[in-house]
């Protein structure tokens, strides 16, 4: 590895906006995203496993031939895309969510670890995130997923275990500089133990970088999950993802393109508001941040 | 930080070049535990209605009742002679497949990756000199629709619009140059995306500092400036990217490949895994991830050679 010498960047002073369109606009795109997926029970009209023959691949109701009680059209079974929509949102959230948790949580640890102790714990947690960061990550993910059999469950453990290493890398590397400063010295200096300055004093003070990151590998995990529904890994039929959607509608390109263009649209929103807000959330807390 | 020894040049690639084999080992441990987690690998190779005799027959065949240590020196010294046997679904050496494959995949990675240079680095250079401009606002919106859009979603886009639509382009299959346009547009649009807005935020980065205002001072006219002393220190941190971002296409390469049906490694691999042929899947994983330990080793000596002012650091390794 090669560290640069003397190559502070400049901070720029910047004027403040009181509200910041990427911050309101991320914010109510995933707070409406987040209520439609928890609420879809509720808000569906249609059971979204409900096949209707009579009504296949009805376009959405504002072109021809497209009907009032299914907004968005149906699919090529006759099913609500709407009604899928809201309940495919379940499980990409979910499973972005949950994963990202899990990876967190192993990743922070290991990283606070690494970084504070150093020597052979460090050398050890930083080769195995070399070893991971090698490997083509899907399809890591695709052959252990396979392995073990594709279901919700696998899905999380197989995304969450493989995608620490980032958070790793990143906390490790502020941890190293963290470690170094006044306060941890004189928190040591009183006679605290290992575990109390790591919790009390170095972790608060590593929390920005771990924030702005989960809200990126969120943006990755939802990318990925619908990546590998796609490819008819991820969770199974008959409960609808979106990624699941889009593979299905890849036969209907020509004639349907509601069924590829809506799911696709809807994925694209909710990584696109994930992802300014992460970017939001790194400048308003630290500028010269780079995760 | 700790107290850091400076390193030679020498000793400095010895021990990248080590940290590099010790990478690969623990790949090995990867792919070798891939198989065993599908528990008995015999059940992939044999009927569901085997008899337990030919089961057991086939279990001492593989060698699978040894221990699992031994099983892995045998499996690592086979594939360090590049023999990851025979894939169960072609009955062919797995790396023979590969090395058929490998071609049109580095082809789509390469064209994916230059695309997405020739297009980001102006963009990103242009954006900075014109900050808040038109051009400015109009690349950040492109970089943030680049980031979020899946690639199998604007994989499916792309054939919609410019095979099934206009015709323009062919929507599946390798067939010359114009078989290449919408897959490696579709794979190296995330890339675009990133690099562009690296390279904006690189050019910013350097046209603050002293030595570019002092050159301006000077009466040094701006376009030489620019291009000449801002261009160049703009454009080390882009190398390491190049490394990472090729490593990142390979595996882009997977979904890409399997919507536009191209004939490449990824392809294989979907296929591999979904005919539960895993000497294949072993093989390609352990193929790629060499790959990519291999080009970053590349660019990691390059930058060094690049920027004088990094030093080698014992505590980094």
């Amino acid at each position: 590895m090669s560290v640069i010498v003397g190559a502070a960047a400049p901070v720029a002073i910047r004027p403040r906006r009181r509200v910041s369109f990427r911050a309101v606009f991320g914010l109510s795109v995933l707070l409406v995203m987040g209520a439609s997926a928890v609420l879809a029970p509720q808000l569906a009209p249609w059971d979204p496993a409900k096949q209707m023959l009579m009504k296949r691949l009805r376009p959405p109701m504002w072109q021809e031939r497209g009907l009032r009680e299914h907004p968005l059209g149906t699919d090529h079974l006759g099913r609500d895309i709407l009604s899928r929509l809201l309940y495919g949102g379940r499980i990409s959230l979910g499973v972005g969510l949950t994963a990202v948790t899990l990876s967190a949580l192993l990743g922070v640890t290991l990283g606070l670890l690494a970084g504070f102790f150093g020597g052979r714990a460090d050398t050890l947690i930083m080769r195995i995130v070399d070893v991971f960061l090698a490997i083509p990550y899907i399809l890591l993910v695709m052959g252990v997923v396979f392995a073990l059999g594709p279901s919700l469950l696998t899905v999380i453990l197989v995304m969450g275990a493989t995608r620490w290493v980032h958070f790793a890398r990143v906390v490790r590397a502020d941890v190293l500089s963290i470690r170094e400063r006044e306060f941890v010295a004189g928190a040591r200096a009183r006679g605290n133990r290992a575990l109390r300055l790591l919790l009390r004093h170095v972790l608060p003070n590593a929390l920005t970088p771990i924030i702005v990151m989960t809200t990126l590998e969120l943006a990755f995990m939802i990318i990925y999950e619908s990546a590998l529904s796609f490819l008819g890994l991820g969770v199974q039929p008959p409960t609808p993802t979106w990624g699941w959607m889009l593979s299905d509608g890849r036969n209907y390109l020509a004639t349907a393109w509601w069924l590829a263009t809506l799911p696709g649209l809807t994925i694209m929103l909710t990584v696109l508001a994930v992802n300014l807000l992460g970017d939001w959330l790194r400048d308003t807390l630290d500028p010269r941040l780079k995760v | 930080m700790a107290p850091q020894a400076r390193l030679s040049l020498f000793s400095f690639v010895a021990r990248r070049l080590l940290q590099s084999l010790g990478v690969l080992l623990g790949v090995s441990v990867i792919v070798f535990a891939l198989l065993h987690l599908t528990g008995d690998p015999t059940r992939l190779l044999l009927p569901l209605e085997a008899r337990e005799e030919d089961v057991r027959q086939l279990r001492a065949l593989l060698g699978l009742d040894d221990p699992l240590w031994i099983q892995y020196v045998r499996f690592l010294s086979r594939a360090v002679r590049g023999d990851f046997g025979l894939s169960f679904k072609h009955q062919v050496p797995a790396l023979t497949l590969i090395a058929q494959t490998l071609p049109a995949t580095l082809q789509l990675t390469a064209a994916g990756l230059a695309l997405a240079l020739v297009v980001a680095v102006p963009a990103g250079i242009l954006a900075a000199l014109k900050r808040n401009s038109v051009l400015d606002a109009v690349c950040s919106v492109g970089v943030l629709l680049g980031q979020a859009m899946p690639v199998y979603w604007l994989g499916l886009l792309l054939i919609m619009v410019f095979a099934v639509g206009l015709g323009w382009f062919p929507a599946a299959g390798r067939d010359g140059l114009a078989s290449l346009v919408l897959p490696a547009t579709a794979l190296g649009a995330f890339s675009m995306a990133r690099i562009a807005r690296m390279a904006r935020s690189g050019m910013l980065e350097v046209l603050a500092q002293d030595y570019v205002r002092t050159a301006r001072a000077a009466g040094i006219r701006t376009f030489l400036v620019t291009y000449k002393y801002a261009l160049k220190n703009a454009a080390i941190p882009l190398v390491t990217i190049v490394g990472l971002e090729f490593g990142i296409l390979l595996g882009g390469a997977v979904i890409t490949e399997t919507i536009f049906a191209w004939p490449g490694v990824g392809r294989l691999a979907v296929d591999a895994i979904f005919s539960r042929d895993y000497p294949l899947v072993q093989a390609i994983v352990a193929v790629l991830a060499t790959l990519f330990v291999v080009i970053n080793l590349v660019v990691d000596l390059v930058y060094t050679y690049l920027d004088p002012r990094i030093v080698y650091v014992r505590s980094a390794l």
